[in-house]
């Protein structure tokens, strides 16, 4: 027999599954989650990132700043104080890739935050609302999505200055929009359910019934899109830093400190290579993450 | 069709209109004119460069006057470069840009698509693991260290008898081969890994479907099965997701350009916000913004002509 | 000598992570030129799947045992080259859904030619002047004009008639047919079954016909093979089943049917419980816990198919007390 694997997905004739036991859509997707390996091991190493990038700085021994003389250009080594290496200025690699990696996170953690905040609230606005005001807060996205925000967020940075704050702003001012086209979606669905009815037959206000009935059901959809928010925004910061536009010395993140061993490439290899080995595994796990929460609240088949 | 076509061209406008607006008023109203970054001018002639330039004319006229000639084509002067305007750096840029993104755009699309389908029509082999792989280090593994790598290895750790890396490692040269090589290959190698996994996952969807095992109860052979019957109902997800190809693009081109140093448009705008040339910057993004919109326009039209369920 | 012999069919599906689930088991039936089959049972008793073995439309992870001896051949054991020699061609089949079994990206022209220039090797030209007939011959209104139209144009009930014009373009010898009513309306049910009634007697095609509902086995069906849970509990012809059903399964299904000499606030007459899903039947037989009629040995012993003078039954009950479970039933 041929096995040509051309057609026929590994389809089942009828669900041949566990039989459910009752239990909240949430309680039910973690323990979805759980039985995820993958994801689980993924979750764990970004953790480990997380602590490290948060504390490393504060408990090794070596400054990002402060140069090492007796160790100019040093190649990553296990022996002595640089793990790491060292840069043409006698710079511990290994501090600076953590505090630069601190840096990334906090942006990328809270442009999530920021632009969450925002997507979800236009996104329930707009889907609650529905008819008119939907249609044109939806055509407002539309536009928006447009528009090649790289060019405005270069412009941004160099109109008001590259504080960190404003660097978190600029990125999130263009990050909400998925957020918001899928919580509308969702808003929608949800709209129609009888629990709305309920609410609303019963006189509560319609910011009311958003905040306390719509809002927490759009918990899976916001977690899923926010994970995919994260490393959205964290590339957007590093491509603005990897530009010379991001983040001001003497603050330091994954973006400046590949753009900087980019350029020393011949001479210092590692300067490249160790920050960025740092930012692809951690938008690998945070991938590998994302990929897990979607699967637990949402099972399909591949 | 007509009907539908004039719609969706009509928000073009106010978009555009939209974006530069906010552009022209950002750069205006924040502190500090195009002048100041220069070395000490004396009054006078700062004031005959303001008068030059309109800057001493009331904000809404300078915009009304800026608006007028865009509608003539014309972006105005460079504020930085003195002799030129904008249009002429524009036009010296262009060639280096399309000379890049036209090529890869399109290989990409064409390799995408190809190894999609391939990966999906024969799961679990090696196009399909490569397809996958490929579709996660892309995902992944942002374009300025792609770039850089690809420089690492093919400038500097290959090397011929002659001692150069068998590749430059950046700059345009007079736009010869071996300058395009890299760039090419770094922009539709990210493409690529988008729409081939957009483009397998489609096609696997499509495939698991009801028409298709139609398709083969008649006894139809897989090849007219894939082309005839799946592959348009696939391409659509791909289509649709060109409009934000096109997007990212323009800042993988951005950073491509930055990485390997090219000549182009990218390095334009970014140079030209580092000076605050209003003028330059302005230009570009009104550019891009038209480009960006006019691509979305043709892809939702070619979204509709290609599904005969949709008919405006 | 049977036009379509399948003996001892078996499709079982390779699950992640778990057993093996067999979705048909140990399926047996034969299929006369021009005679007509009702393979009847509900959902998950392995109807569409024992069918479905027999084109090779199982799923990838699926594995099909026995023999399905058609034209001096196994159908099961050919490879996809030779089979599609045969599909559309010798054999055809229509599906349930009639809205997502056609492309709707492709004019019903361009579906019903290929078909045609495939097996038939006819121009483009003939191709679609045949397909016309076809569809008027389904009675299609203004076969011409509507031939240029997508399938999204188109009723559901007259999208499932141009699914059978499709079929008999090549004037198969057998036309199986997927629950090709269950997606339509009643009125529009009765029309599809005349159809496919006139085409068995004016065409001679033999028809396989998947069914839940007995109503329609009723008026088309000659012989009816009943199964549960991957098996046959009962085979004899139409004639002989609804006279005297010899299993309390077959006798459940036509208590089921809604009679007009029923008061009209009487209750439904249901089988209670739900069909086993695949995979989970236990020991013994797999309708127990559902029957009224079982004892000991059906929980224990797995009733095996026998032969009697007009058919076949699994059951331990013997058949001479069933005569008195029917309820009124007509032939």
């Amino acid at each position: 027999m041929n096995r040509f694997f051309l057609f026929g997905s590994t389809a089942m004739p009828a669900a041949a599954v566990d039989v459910p036991r009752s239990r909240s859509p949430l309680a039910a997707a973690g323990a979805r989650f759980m039985r995820n390996r993958a994801a689980l091991i993924a979750l764990a190493l970004l953790l480990l990132i997380v602590v490290v990038c948060f504390s490393g700085p504060l408990l090794l021994p070596n400054n990002p700043i402060d140069s090492d003389w007796s160790s100019i250009s040093l190649a990553p080594t296990l022996q002595g104080a640089h793990w790491f290496g060292t840069d043409e200025l006698g710079r511990d690699l290994l501090v600076r890739t953590l505090a630069g990696g601190r840096v990334s996170l906090e942006v990328g953690l809270l442009g999530t935050l920021v632009s969450g905040l925002i997507g979800v609230a236009y996104g329930a606005v707009a889907g609650y609302a529905g008819g008119r005001t939907d249609a044109v807060l939806m055509r407002i996205v539309d536009m928006m999505y447009a528009i090649p925000y790289m060019l405005i967020a270069i412009l941004m940075m160099t109109l008001f200055g590259r504080a960190f704050y404003l660097v978190v702003l600029t990125i999130s001012a263009f990050s909400w929009l998925d957020m918001a086209r899928v919580v509308r979606g969702q808003t929608l669905t949800l709209r129609t359910r009888e629990f709305v009815d309920a609410a609303r037959a019963t006189g509560v206000k319609p910011w009311m019934i958003i905040a306390r009935h719509i809002v927490p059901n759009l918990l899976g959809v916001v977690v899923v899109y926010a994970s995919v928010t994260v490393p959205s925004i964290v590339l957007t910061e590093s491509v603005l830093s990897f530009l010379g536009l991001g983040v001001q010395e003497p603050m330091t993140s994954w973006g400046v400190l590949i753009q900087d061993g980019a350029q020393k490439l011949e001479a210092m290899p590692w300067l490249l290579l160790c920050p960025a080995l740092m930012l692809c595994v951690t938008l690998y796990c945070v991938s590998f993450v994302g990929d897990g929460l979607r699967d637990a609240f949402d099972p399909k088949e591949h | 069709m007509l009907a539908y076509t004039l719609r969706r061209a009509l928000w073009a406008i106010p978009t555009v209109l939209a974006v530069i607006t906010v552009c022209y008023l950002l750069l205006h109203l924040t502190p500090g004119g195009p002048f100041d970054t220069e070395k000490q001018l004396s009054a006078a002639v700062l004031q005959n460069l303001n008068a030059k330039y309109h800057l001493d004319e009331p904000l809404w006229r300078q915009y009304l006057r800026y608006l007028a000639a865009l509608l003539h084509g014309d972006l105005g002067p460079s504020f930085r470069y003195n002799d030129w305007t904008v249009n002429d750096l524009i036009r010296k840029a262009l060639p280096v840009s399309l000379g890049i993104g036209g090529i890869s755009v399109p290989i990409a699309c064409v390799l995408g698509i190809g190894f999609g389908t391939l990966a999906a029509v024969r799961r679990g082999s090696l196009i399909d693991h490569g397809v996958m792989v490929l579709g996660n280090v892309g995902n992944v593994v942002p374009p300025f260290v792609i770039g850089p790598v690809l420089v690492w290895v093919f400038a500097i750790l290959l090397r011929g008898a002659h001692g150069h890396g068998w590749l430059p490692a950046g700059g345009w040269g007079d736009g010869a081969w071996q300058y395009r090589v890299l760039p090419i290959a770094l922009l539709t190698v990210i493409n690529m890994a988008t729409i081939a996994r957009v483009m397998r996952g489609s096609m696997i969807e499509v495939l698991g479907g009801n028409f298709i095992r139609t398709a083969r109860a008649k006894g139809l052979p897989a090849h007219t099965i894939v082309l005839r019957h799946a592959l348009k109902p696939a391409l659509m997800p791909v289509v649709s997701l060109l409009g934000s190809v096109c997007i990212s693009s323009i800042t993988a081109a951005i950073v491509t350009e930055s990485v390997f140093a090219l000549p182009g448009l990218g390095q334009l705008i970014v140079n030209g916000a580092i000076n605050r040339d209003y003028t330059l910057v302005l230009g570009l993004v009104v550019l891009t913004t038209v480009v960006a919109v006019l691509f979305n326009l043709l892809v939702d039209l070619a979204y509709a002509w290609l599904d005969p369920r949709i008919r405006y | 000598m049977a036009l379509l012999e399948v003996s001892r069919l078996g499709v079982r599906f390779a699950r992640h992570g778990g057993a093996a689930v067999d979705a048909v088991q140990d399926v047996s039936f034969s299929l006369d030129s021009g005679r007509t089959l009702g393979i009847v049972g509900e959902s998950g008793s392995g109807k569409s799947q024992t069918v479905m073995a027999l084109l090779g439309l199982i799923a990838s992870n699926g594995t099909v045992t026995g023999e399905a001896a058609y034209g001096g051949q196994n159908l099961l054991q050919m490879n996809t080259r030779e089979l599609n020699r045969i599909r559309g061609e010798r054999i055809a089949m229509i599906f349930q859904d009639p809205m997502t079994s056609l492309n709707p990206f492709l004019t019903i022209e361009r579906q019903m030619t290929e078909t045609l220039q495939l097996h038939r090797d006819m121009t483009r030209r003939a191709a679609r002047a045949r397909a016309i007939e076809a569809l008027e011959q389904v009675r299609i209104p203004d076969a011409a004009r509507r031939i240029g139209m997508y399938p999204h144009e188109f009723s559901g009930g007259m999208r499932q008639r141009v699914m059978i014009a499709m079929a008999l373009l090549c004037e198969p010898d057998i036309l199986i047919a997927d629950e090709p009513t269950t997606a339509l309306d009643v009125t529009v049910q009765a029309q599809i079954i005349e159809l496919l009634r006139e085409l068995n007697r004016e065409r001679g095609t033999a028809i396989i016909l998947i069914t839940h509902d007995m109503g329609v086995v009723a008026g088309l069906c000659d012989d009816v093979m009943v199964m549960y849970a991957g098996r046959t509990v009962e085979q004899a012809s139409a004639r002989a089943l609804f006279a005297a059903p010899r299993h309390p399964y077959t006798v459940g299904l036509l208590n089921a049917l809604p009679r007009l000499s029923d008061a009209s606030d009487a209750p439904l007459r249901t089988i209670p419980g739900n069909p086993p899903l695949p995979g989970t039947a236990g020991a013994g037989c797999a309708f127990a816990p559902r029957c009224a009629y079982a004892f000991d040995l059906c929980r224990r012993e797995r009733p095996v198919l026998r032969a009697y003078e007009d058919g076949a039954r699994a059951c331990h009950k013997p058949a001479g007390e069933m005569a008195g479970l029917r309820v009124g039933v007509h032939a």
